[in-house]
């Protein structure tokens, strides 16, 4: 099994679909960078040779913030938010959704699992 | 849908010349605003302003990491004060 950057295990899937296993790795990017390191996207990512993982690695260092890197930055940014005190920044403190959507109903992805309080309208007919 | 760049950062030009006339000067005196759909641009930085929520002025004092923000970003319209029994909540 390939080995990129240090974690990754990509399976004996299609190249372009186990490069998609790096965190920041999409279907666009993966493409991508099958083209520039000319490989074939559709071969199994087992018969890759250790060259043309070394010349994926290489680009993925140059071209674009994966993994480790990535999260980081993804952190830094709400911490920015969190910082300076913007509404933004309360929602994410929050674990609210920060771009509008409603949250009367729905919008469980950001509060978790739903936490039903006693007493309240409704809980009475949903038992 | 974000704005065309085509346009650049929308920017209330009364607010904006009231900044730069302050610029001008040395004085550093809150303005008083109830553009809050202003982006902060970096002429912004280092003045204080009054931000209107609707009932109130917020006091915002600009620094670098604010410029693209929205004025009203920083002045909270609606006041949460928890649901009730909310203290039950472990």
């Amino acid at each position: 099994m390939p080995r990129i950057l240090g974690v990754d295990l990509p399976n004996d899937k299609a190249t372009h679909i186990s490069l998609r296993y790096i965190y920041g790795i999409g279907p666009t990017t993966s493409l991508e960078l099958c083209e520039k390191a000319k490989v074939d996207p559709l071969r199994k990512a087992r018969d890759l040779s250790d060259e043309e993982i070394a010349r994926i690695a290489t680009f993925l260092d140059r071209e674009y913030t994966v993994e480790g890197q990535l999260r980081r930055q993804i952190q830094q940014n709400i911490a920015r938010l969190r910082d300076i005190g913007a509404y933004r920044g309360s929602r994410h403190r929050r674990g609210l959704p920060c771009r509008g959507q409603r949250t009367k109903t729905n919008a469980r992805t950001r509060k978790g699992p739903r936490k039903t309080v006693a007493g309240k309208k409704g809980v009475k007919e949903m038992r | 849908m974000s704005r065309s760049l085509k346009k650049g950062p929308y920017v209330d030009e009364r607010l904006l010349a009231k900044v730069e006339k302050q610029g001008r000067s040395t004085s550093r005196e809150p303005i008083k605003t109830w553009a809050r759909d202003c982006t902060i641009v970096p002429d912004f930085i280092g003045q204080t302003f009054m931000i209107h929520n609707g009932r109130q002025f917020t006091k915002l004092f600009v620094t670098e990491d604010m410029v693209g923000h929205k004025l009203g970003e920083f002045s909270p319209t609606r006041t949460f004060r928890g649901h009730s029994g909310g203290k039950a909540k472990k």
